[in-house]
Formats: structure tokens, sequence, C-alpha cells
């Protein structure tokens, strides 16, 4: 059955590492081990890699070198931004607001600053996963000092409207701080903060390529923020702790990789993405959920599949060497069933039987036929057997 | 402060001419569970006492726990070796002795010489009296108690002198090995793990068996039973686990046999499975974690139904549990935080809403007419192709 050859289409839940990253990791874990933090030429080489990625990333970004923190990944991102800007901000107002999809590095975030006594907001979306800006007019107050949306949701691709939030926020008389989680965005799209209105975004490395364990917070030069973590105060006391150097020399590499020949690779992913959802659409008792082909990232595509769990579903792929997802990866100890599923409307009956493909530049299209003839010849074997 | 422990044993110092088999399994079980601890250690078998002698540093802790869990132990005596330079020195050694583990210490004692070195210039009367006197002297809240100390001191004299106050109690049972060897049906559950316990509680070596269902069960699912065949190996010894593709014989039931009785019917096929892979493995039962009650398939007449298919005695120490018995014995096992990781195991996917609780084995037999054609075959492959997984 398995023909060797992996498909690998969870690219949301993680990716592939470059190998000009892997190589430069393992370089400098191995030769240029020093602390940046070191007086002698051991430190100041390590510096220089920090320096380096730091103005790829600056470049990338059209923001300032200043701007830029390096963390553990998105999580700590998250967490940073949030109890960071929530804490320095609380005498303007404890009134914060997300929305209902959010991954859980904000959520669960969220329910904590609710325990320390802000009151939070959660936006409903709509039937596409998307947030609307009248609904999120509607719960701007006083109080609000953050508003917390994700560029491109984890499970079904939809992109939310950051352009139009930005606006809306900057031209407030009281201003309220805006930020991004871009974790499944960063790499797909060209986002530049300051154009967009954003003041806080969170980015992560092995989602593009790069190395796991490291990710960046951009925070605005003027946004007041503190620390969540205490120590030898590197990275202007906003983040104790050695930097992670191979990990951000890693992240730096990856994103110079990753915007090389961008529109290529973008136009080719959308392309794949149509074929297989075209594909699906052939297949009968299987729905697409979310946004349209066109309006969410080229990269995530799910699918509800009646009469099958998507478990079984999921290891009957795997049996063929086809990766993909339930839901969210991050969800895999708590089988508990999807927020954003559940928000966008997906019928009850299907919330188990939905499975998230995702890819990659790195995904070909013999691999989508290959994926697209297996369906077609595990679901009517694996609807025949179901649970009475 | 310790540099062994003496080991007591019970119920096989009483097994006559066997003794000494039973003797060796355990030795070889301490050695076993002591690998598993840091430092090296010297375990010696001599007139009727094993000795466990710490050959480096080593970590006091978990070498006790280590022997906490080796059956056939009743009593673990940490022991503090003394090399013999006199015995003014010796009575020095027993008061800072009690002073280290007592501090200043007002209870009721008595001291019990064992001179197994009969060159030894004192008698173990005299011992015992010229000891007391010393610890009276150091200690003037002790008070001698022949008949009911709170403590008692222990000195043997050998060639070198060993002094022990304490005993703590081992896990009782019967040496693994001692009983012969039978295979566990072993599933994610938290009832399994806890029958194989008590059985090898019993002296009985474990092999286990495993019905893997892929795509509807995972490989975590199978790493969880990996993983709880690990806690059962902490106590058994090394387990031998088969894992058994039950896929296409599970599917193939569906298809043929009526639904509600499709548990009933895997189930009589998981016991002919794993008494043929015991068969030619060398076990002599079964064991399952089977209870009266606790699901449909666990009503009396659904384990006769499961049990008729079995020529091997089926052990099932569970039967008359509480559920609440049952998790108290596998938190203490360490067993329960693996077992309730909720990964879907091969006996719930397919259930049916309502299967027969009391099914007639004139009905089950029928139904298993109707897989005559295949069924055979399927069997045997599923034990030709079983994955060996050699756990702890």
């Amino acid at each position: 059955m398995n023909t060797g050859k992996e498909i690998y289409l969870d690219n949301s839940a993680t990716t592939c590492c470059y190998p000009g990253v892997a190589d430069l990791v393992c370089r400098i874990m191995r030769e240029d081990y020093g602390n940046p933090s070191s007086m002698h030429k051991k430190g100041v080489e390590a510096e220089r890699y920090l320096r380096n990625a730091k103005e790829i990333l600056a470049k990338n970004l059209k923001v300032s070198e200043k701007e830029l923190y390096f963390t553990s990944g998105g999580t700590e991102s998250d967490n940073l931004a949030l109890i960071g800007a929530a804490l320095a901000n609380q005498r303007a107002g404890k009134h914060l607001i997300t929305t209902c999809i959010e991954h859980p590095a904000i959520l669960n975030t969220m329910k904590y600053l609710e325990e320390q006594g802000f009151r939070v907001t959660y936006l409903p979306v709509d039937e596409s996963g998307t947030v609307r800006l009248s609904d999120l007019e509607t719960a701007l107050c006083e109080e609000t000092i953050l508003v917390s949306v994700m560029y491109v949701n984890n499970e079904i691709g939809s992109v939310q409207p950051v352009s139009e939030i930005g606006a809306l926020l900057k031209n407030r008389e009281r201003p309220v701080l805006f930020h991004v989680d871009a974790v499944q965005a960063y790499g797909k799209y060209r986002i530049y903060p300051k154009r967009l209105g954003i003041d806080l975004m969170s980015v992560s490395g092995h989602k593009i390529h790069g190395p796991k364990g490291v990710g960046l917070l951009y925070a605005g030069e003027k946004v007041k923020i503190r620390p969540i973590l205490f120590g030898g105060g590197q990275q202007k006391d906003l983040r104790s702790g050695t930097e992670n150097v191979p990990g951000i020399a890693g992240l730096g590499e990856a994103v110079r990789e990753i915007y090389t020949d961008f529109d290529g690779k973008i136009r080719r992913m959308y392309e794949l993405k149509e074929y297989f959802v075209k594909g699906v659409a052939e297949i009968p008792g299987t729905a697409v959920n979310g946004p349209l082909v066109c309006e969410g990232a080229p990269h995530i595509v799910s699918v509800s599949f009646e009469g099958v769990r998507s478990e079984v579903l999921l290891h009957a792929l795997e049996e063929q060497g086809i990766y993909v997802s339930s839901g969210s990866a991050c969800a895999t100890n708590h089988p508990a069933v999807s927020g954003t599923l559940k928000a966008i409307g997906v019928k009850r009956e299907l919330l188990e039987s939905t499975v998230r493909f995702s890819f990659s530049e790195f995904t070909t299209r013999e691999e989508i036929e290959s994926c697209l003839k297996s369906l077609t010849a595990l679901l009517p074997m694996l609807r025949k057997f179901t649970r009475h | 402060m310790f540099q062994a422990f003496l080991i007591k044993y019970g119920e096989i110092a009483i097994k006559g001419k066997n003794r000494y088999l039973f003797e060796d399994a355990l030795v070889a079980q301490i050695r076993h569970a002591l690998k598993q601890t840091e430092g090296s250690f010297r375990v010696t078998k001599e007139q009727g006492r094993i000795y466990v002698e710490a050959l480096e540093a080593f970590d006091y802790e978990e070498a006790a726990e280590a022997l906490k869990r080796v059956f056939g132990i009743v009593g673990i005596c940490p022991v503090v070796i003394l090399e013999d330079e006199g015995f003014a020195r010796l009575a020095e050694e027993v008061v800072s002795y009690i002073e280290k583990r007592y501090g200043d210490c007002a209870k009721t004692f008595k001291v019990q010489t064992r001179r197994a070195r009969k060159t030894y210039p004192k008698e173990s009367m005299e011992i015992n009296a010229e000891l007391g006197g010393k610890i009276l002297e150091h200690f003037p809240g002790m008070k001698v108690d022949v008949h009911h100390p709170e403590l008692t001191f222990y000195v043997e004299i050998r060639e070198r002198i060993y002094l022990y106050s304490e005993v703590i109690p081992g896990p009782g049972g019967m040496p693994v090995g001692t009983n012969g060897k039978s295979m566990l049906l072993l599933s994610g559950g938290i009832d399994s793990p806890v029958a194989g316990y008590m059985v090898a509680k019993r002296g009985v070596k474990i092999d286990a068996v495993y019905f893997h269902a892929p795509p509807y069960t995972s490989e975590r699912a199978k790493q969880k039973v990996v993983d709880l065949a690990a806690k059962v190996a902490r106590y058994a010894g090394p387990v031998y686990l088969y894992v058994v593709n039950f896929t296409d014989i599970q599917l193939y039931i569906y298809e043929k046999c009526p639904h509600e009785e499709l548990t009933i019917i895997m189930r009589r096929y998981m016991m002919r499975i794993a008494e043929e892979i015991g068969k030619k493995t060398g076990s002599l039962g079964l064991i399952t974690g089977e209870s009266i009650g606790q699901v449909a398939s666990q009503t009396v007449q659904s384990l006769a139904a499961t049990n008729e298919v079995c020529t091997m005695p089926v052990f099932r120490p569970l039967i008359a549990f509480d559920k609440e018995d049952i998790v108290t014995l596998s938190k203490k096992i360490d067993t329960y935080e693996t077992s309730i990781q909720p990964f879907e195991d091969c006996c719930t996917i397919f259930v049916a809403k309502h299967p027969v609780t009391k099914p007639n084995l004139n009905v089950i037999r029928r139904s298993e007419k109707n897989l005559e054609e295949k069924i055979d075959a399927m069997v045997a492959e599923a034990i030709e192709t079983a994955e060996l997984v050699v756990v702890g």
C-alpha cells in the first residue's frame, strides 16, 4: 500500500527545514557557538549572526531593527504581546478584544488575563470565518486598550481584514493597540506592519521552513510593553535569556529564502489549491469549509467528509504515506471539537469528520493527484464500516 | 549512611526442596530491578538471607523504591556495615548509628544479636546485654523492653558486622518466574495492566498481546500500550508484547455478523488468537482485566461466551473488583495516568448502540458460521504477522 514516498500535507502544523537553514543552524551550534553577550571574539561573532538576522527581518517587514524581539516561538510572542501590553497599559483601561477563532495561544492567554481582572470581548465570525468590522466597532469602548486578530486562521485559512481593522483603530480618538498573530500568514503574504496599522505582531520560525523553538515579536517603537520573563536583561530588557543564536540565524535565513521568487511560489500554491478543491468537489459527500479558494490563504484547505471520522481517515491516509491533520494539530491531546469549525457553523455531524490539508512551496501536482486518488479509493471503503 | 539491604522473604522460605529455585528467581529479579537504578550492586544469597550490597555510590531512595517492586520480598532492611575493630568500637558505632538515625531518642528497645561467625569472642546474649547497657548510658530516655520494643537493633556478626533497625515493607507475593508464564490481553484501558500486575505478583511471568486496528486505532494508541507494558515490566521484568493487526478480522466480522454480536464475536477471536500465540511461546494461561458486569461484554453470560473458545485457564484477577478499587490499584502501580489518555482502542470503534448483554451461545456460534469461508486464514495471517516488541 505505502509506496514508500511520503506526501506531507500538514504544513500548517509544521514545515520541513530548508537545507540551507539546517546547515547554518548546525554550523553555529558546532563552530560559532559563542554567547552574544560575551566580550571576546566568540561573542562578537555570535552577535553578528543576530544582527544579520535582524537586518533581514527588518528589511522584509519594513520596520526598524530596534522593533524586533526574538522569542521561543509563536506562543511566546503571543503571550508577550498580550500580557506585556495589557499590563503596561492597564491604567488606560482594562478591556481587550479578540475573535472566537484565535489559536489557543491567544485564547488561553486571554483567559489568563480575564483572571487578572481584564474584560475580554470575543468577536464572532461569518460563515467564511471572517470577522465583521461592524462587530468590532460595536465592541470598542473607552476602556479598550488592545485588539488582537489573527491574520490567517490555522484551521480553515480564512484571512481577516487586517488593514481595515488597523485603519479603524488608528482613526479613533484614543488609540487602541493592534496585535496580529501572523504565524500562519508570514511567508504567505508580504506583511508591512506599519502600513497596516499593526503595533504588535507574532511570527513563528518552524511554519516557514525555519527551526522550531524560535519566533519573533514585532513591537512598534512607541508601544508600551512590559516583559514577562525576567533575567539578564537581554533584548533591551524585554526578553531576558541568552539569545537562541542558531535558531535566530536560521529564522533569518528561512525568511530570506521563502521570500525569494515569492510571487511564483504563491501563484503555484493557489493553482494547486484550486486543483485540489476541484478534485475534492468531485468526490461525493464532501464539503470544503471556509472561504473561497482565492479569498483564503494559499496553503490551507479544510474539508468535511460525510460519514467518516477524521481520525480514521487521517490514519488511513497515513498508511498510504500521506500526512494530514484533523482539525488543528495543536489540539491533539484535547480531542475537543474545533472552535473555528463550530464558529463558522459547520454542521454538528460533520465537526468530527473534518480534515485539514495544508501545502507548502514543495507540494507538487503529482502529490495532490495522488492524495485525491487515495481519497477517492478510501472513502467508499471507510464509509462502509461505521458505528451503528 | 546505608551501604546494603538485607532482604526478607516470606512465602518462599517454606517451599521445601524447591526453595533454591525460588531464591534464585528472587535474586535474578532483584538484580533486574536494580539495573535500572544508579550505582552497581552485589546480590548474594547466604544462609537463608539475601544481601544487596552497593559497590559504589548509589541513590538510596531509588534503590529502595526498586526493591519495593520486587515480588517475593516481604521486608527490606537498610543495613550499615561495620568492620570488626573490637567490641568497644562496635558499641560506639551502635550509639552513633542511633544518634544519626533517631536523634535524641526516647523509646523502648531491645538488641538482638545473631552470631554467624562463631569465633567472635562474645556470645549473642552477652552482646545484647552489653550493647543494651551502652545505649542506656547514652540515651537516658530509652528503656529496655524485650517483649514489645518500639525499636529493635539487629546486630549480625559475620566477617563484618551488619547493623540494622528498620524493615521497609516489600510487596509480598512470589518472585516472577517461579510460576510459569501467561499471556495478558493488554488493551489501553485501566484494567488490563492491573490484572497483569496482580498475576505477576503470584510469580507468573507475563507476555502480552495487543490488538491493533489501523487506521481505526492510531500509532499513539499502540505507543500507549507499549508504555503500559513498560509500567507492568517495572514489576514483572521484561514483557514480550505481541502486536496483532486485527483490522481485517474486525471488518470481516462487521460485514458478516449482526452488529449487536460484534463485540462478543470479536472478543472470542481475540481469545483464540491470544491462546494460539500463547501456546507457541510457552504460556500456560491467559490473563484478562475483566470484571463482572463492568460493560456489556463482561456480563456473566458474555464471559461464559468468550471463555468457551479457550482451552487454557483464563485468569481474571479483577473479576469481583469494583471499578474504584481497580482505579486505586492502577494509581498505586502508576498505570492510571497512561491508561486515561484518550486514544481509541479497537474494542470501541465499531461498538453497537445496543450490544447483546446476554448472548446465547447457539446464536453466537451460528453467526460465526458466516465467517467460515475466510476466518481461519485471516487468524493464521494475524498470528503470522504479529509484531514482537520487547519492553522493559
